[in-house]
């Protein structure tokens, strides 16, 4: 017996529309099955994982702090995955745009201004976009690998980042920790409601993806996009270039990530640090994908995503398990994810043996 | 010597061959005939191993064989040359061939044995050369020697004139003649139905997959035999023929492109003109500069000197595909699925590809944001799709989901709807069923008489002679001049495939122009 893939003629709505349901289903019970191999209930866990954080206003608003950066970088991914510009290094940008944006605050931070935050969100998109300009000019001109090129980058501003904080920027007040000085008021993004610590950060997450949304949707350049992205010499037919759009979609990318970096140091953390992301910007590719590289689609893997964060948290306390529980669960999810989306272009087909002189030839 | 009885190929509910039967006897040509996606291919990878039968048998000699790969083909006596070659243009003829051999035998050897088999059947091969350097007739001779070294009672040649020149395919007969007089059987595919009458001694008519006749072709007429490839008698194409010359409206002058990939070819001092209500028809074994000259004259790669492409007398040689579109151009290029339209996406997607700026006010509001009217594009594609008699499933499929000749329908009205006063076209009825064949042909014909200029770069030289006023030759990257169609016969045309031609027909060519 063996197994056969067998393309469908046309992609199939229904399973594009089912194929991330039966991904999280499929992760659930592997998720469950590594819980009972640790010797955990695993019930209890996958409830204290997933049900229990939507279960009080606290971690509701936890789940919103952790899922506005993976949405900003995920729908400025999912650009670049359209147009089949393999951008990797969104947590590299996400650093960049964390240490431009805290130039004013850190260097500058006796000069007191209504202006400051929105300089800083400013600067913080440059230093992203500009990070991203890097793999960006190497594949358009050099035609360099921009999956390599984008990663590197990333361990290369993480560590200027761990310099920044351990030499130059490094407090004065802080006994010797490696950590900037606190950000003054004024350069702290403002929280959302008053119930809890959800701050503006997340309206950028949607606005951003409502924009982008009604860009693909809707206008020529999202025609462009999706065009390069299927088939380049066709885009050149239609006038459309492919280099500028290298450009485009990791400068844009690019500024996302940096603009999710700076409000995550400005919103949540109020200082720079040696750590500022728990890989944001690597689970955010994971969000882009099961959001169906649809930004709509990436508010709901976000939130989604950030859940598995807020509870993995949770169970790591209740139930004393390692914090790389979090990290695996991810992994299966994006796993079943792309494997589901094989039922999406193929059929699967059980081909018993013993048919004589037929498709058994082949095998044979 | 091979039979085959009820032979299936599924493709998931898909039935490429739906139980064929077909007999081939010791020493005779039988021709596979059939239209492009017949089930042609199909029928010869199962003959030759490379795909398995679903369904039926293969009787070799009388016995059932089950054929698992091409090397047990070889092993009992079957060859094949195929359509595409596979060969390492590094590498000499010599070791080419000695790569499809059993490992041991010495280099020497094989050189000796391919030039005495070479000779033997008038396929003249230089052992030491490489196989950069070679044309496609002659890579083509590599790879039937190599068959031919394995001794089959079969070979099958899988459209194996479709690269010749007509020369070419003269010597190419000679030695299929040779063949066949040592009792060893052909099988022959092709959709040229001349080249069939003239050599094959039985056809087998293919048809959606199923066998709808089995004739002598030399008893047929080319009109019945395309009425069973076919299935309904196909439309004559009638060109009145303007006599009425326009201004020029497509001119190269001295047009030379480097070129871009180590297989590509390089343009070299191309001149051209194209008058308005002329049909200029560029004839030409394929891979010797069509894409770059088509890729040259659309703008998709612009060339380094203005003044190198004219469109409607003004230089456009550094202008990008957009800015001559403006200028009233429109183009077709070979490739269907992945240049000219894009597969997954609809049909009005695949309208906005080509027309997203020429049509700017039509297809796109909203200011800067330039949102796409989708309702217009939508009722233009219908229009389009009415005119051209575009056959598909449902309002707006995707592209990938029409057949060739429709998508190719499609393409050619996207263009033709605009009513462009220059229209270059590559391959416009490659891979096309023959009654979509000859609704584009006629199309190209109304335009041209409308008083456009019309380039059609083609290799099927029965499509040139049904369409062209003008008829030029490209080989290795030249153009030779360009001669009234009348004037010219397919020896004429074969002979400037090769390359051959000379200042004095230049002189008399320059003179038929002015006439």
């Amino acid at each position: 017996m063996r197994i056969e893939l067998e393309k469908r003629p046309q992609a199939s709505a229904f399973y594009s529309v089912l194929s991330p349901f039966i991904a999280l289903f499929l992760t659930v019970i592997a998720g469950g099955i590594m819980f009972a191999l640790l010797g955990k209930d695993p019930f209890s866990a996958l409830y204290g994982f997933f049900v229990e954080p939507l279960l009080d206003i606290w971690s509701i608003h936890e789940i919103a702090i952790k899922a506005a950066p993976l949405i900003l970088i995920g729908v400025g991914l999912s650009i670049c995955y359209r147009s089949n510009n393999w951008n990797i290094g969104a947590e590299g940008q996400f650093t960049a745009g964390a240490i431009a944006g805290s130039i004013i605050p850190v260097v500058f931070y006796e000069w007191h201004s209504p202006l400051v935050l929105p300089l800083m969100l400013i600067f913080g998109m440059i230093g992203g976009a500009l990070y991203a300009a890097i793999p960006a000019f190497l594949k358009a001109h050099m035609n360099t690998n921009e999956i390599l090129t984008s990663l590197m980058l990333v361990y290369i501003a993480q560590l200027f980042l761990d310099w920044m904080v351990r030499g130059p920027w490094r407090s004065p007040d802080a006994y010797n920790f490696p950590v900037t000085r606190d950000f003054a008021p004024e350069a702290i993004l403002p929280e959302l409601v008053s119930s809890g610590r959800t701050n503006l950060g997340f309206a950028f997450a949607i606005i951003a993806a409502i924009a982008l949304w009604f860009m693909m949707r809707y206008t020529l350049k999202g025609f462009e996009i999706t065009v390069l992205g299927q088939s380049q010499r066709a885009g050149r037919f239609a006038g459309f270039s492919s280099r500028k759009m290298i450009w485009f979609s990791m400068l844009l990318s690019g500024a996302l990530a940096g603009l999710a970096g700076i409000s995550e140091v400005s919103g949540a953390i109020n200082k720079l640090q040696p750590i500022i992301s728990p890989g944001y910007g690597f689970t955010a590719i994971i969000v882009a994908f099961l959001g169906r590289l649809n930004p709509l689609g990436i508010v709901a893997a976000g939130l989604f995503l950030a859940l598995t964060y807020v509870g993995g948290e949770a169970v790591q306390l209740t139930l004393s398990v390692s914090d790389k529980v979090t990290r695996v669960f991810q992994g299966l999810l994006l796993f079943f994810v792309l494997s589901c989306d094989t039922l999406i272009l193929y059929r699967i087909r059980l081909v018993l043996a013993g048919r004589p002189g037929a498709a058994q030839s082949g095998a044979s | 010597m091979l039979a085959v009885r009820n032979l299936t190929k599924l493709f998931g509910s898909f039935a490429a061959c739906d139980a064929i039967d077909l007999d081939i006897r010791p020493g005779e040509i039988h021709a596979l005939l059939g239209e492009n996606g017949a089930g042609k291919s199909t029928l010869v990878k199962m003959l030759f191993g490379v795909l398995a039968p679903t369904d039926g048998q293969i009787l070799w000699r009388g016995e059932p064989v089950l054929i698992a790969s091409p090397a047990a083909a070889r092993r009992i006596g079957i060859g094949m040359v195929f359509q595409h070659f596979s060969l390492f243009d590094a590498l000499t003829v010599a070791e080419n061939i000695a790569l499809s051999l059993d490992p041991g035998i010495s280099l020497a050897k094989v050189a000796e044995e391919a030039s005495r088999l070479s000779h033997e059947y008038g396929l003249p091969l230089d052992p030491k050369a490489h196989v950069a350097d070679l044309s496609v007739g002659e890579r083509q001779r590599i790879e039937i020697v190599r068959t031919l070294l394995q001794n089959p009672d079969l070979v099958i040649l899988d459209e194996p004139t479709s690269v010749l020149t007509p020369q070419e395919a003269d010597r190419l007969f000679e030695t299929l003649a040779k063949l066949k007089a040592e009792g060893r059987s052909i099988l022959y595919i092709s959709h040229r139905l001349e080249e069939v009458q003239r050599i094959c001694d039985r056809a087998t008519v293919l048809r959606r997959g199923k066998v709808t006749g089995a004739c002598d072709p030399r008893r047929e007429t080319p009109a019945t035999l395309a009425r069973m490839m076919v299935g309904s008698d196909i439309a004559v194409v009638s060109a009145e023929g303007t006599n009425a010359r326009g201004e020029v409206l497509l001119e190269a002058r001295h047009l030379s492109a480097a070129a871009r990939t180590p297989f590509a070819v390089s343009l070299k001092n191309i001149c051209l003109k194209v008058r308005g209500g002329e049909i200029l028809a560029i004839a030409g074994v394929a891979g010797n500069g069509q894409s770059e000259l088509f890729d040259a004259l659309s703008g998709e790669y612009p060339t380094s000197e203005a003044a190198s492409v004219f469109i409607r007398q003004k230089p456009v040689g550094t202008l990008g595909i957009t800015a001559r579109r403006l200028m009233g151009a429109g183009f077709v290029p070979e490739e269907r699925h992945g240049h000219a339209a894009v597969p997954a996406l609809s049909l009005s997607d695949n309208l906005v590809l080509a027309r997203s700026q020429s049509d700017r006010k039509a297809f796109i509001g909203g200011g800067l944001l330039g949102i796409i009217r989708h309702g217009a594009v939508k009722r233009a594609s219908a229009r389009i799709s009415e005119a051209m008699d575009v056959r598909k499933s449902g309002e707006n499929p995707v592209a990938g989901s029409l057949s060739g000749g429709n998508l190719q329908k499609f393409i050619v009205g996207r263009e033709l709807d605009r009513q462009p006063a220059v229209l270059v076209v590559n391959q416009p009825t490659w891979g096309v069923d023959a009654g979509a064949a000859s609704r584009i042909r006629q199309a190209l014909v109304d335009l041209a008489e409308a008083g456009s200029a019309v380039l059609v770069i083609s290799q099927d030289l029965d499509e040139i002679f049904e369409v062209a006023t003008e008829i030029a030759v490209i080989s290795e990257g030249r153009l030779s001049d360009a001669y009234p169609a009348r004037e010219l016969t397919r020896e004429k045309i074969g002979l400037l495939m090769g390359g051959m031609y000379g200042k004095t027909e230049a002189g008399e060519a320059a003179h038929a122009h002015r006439a």
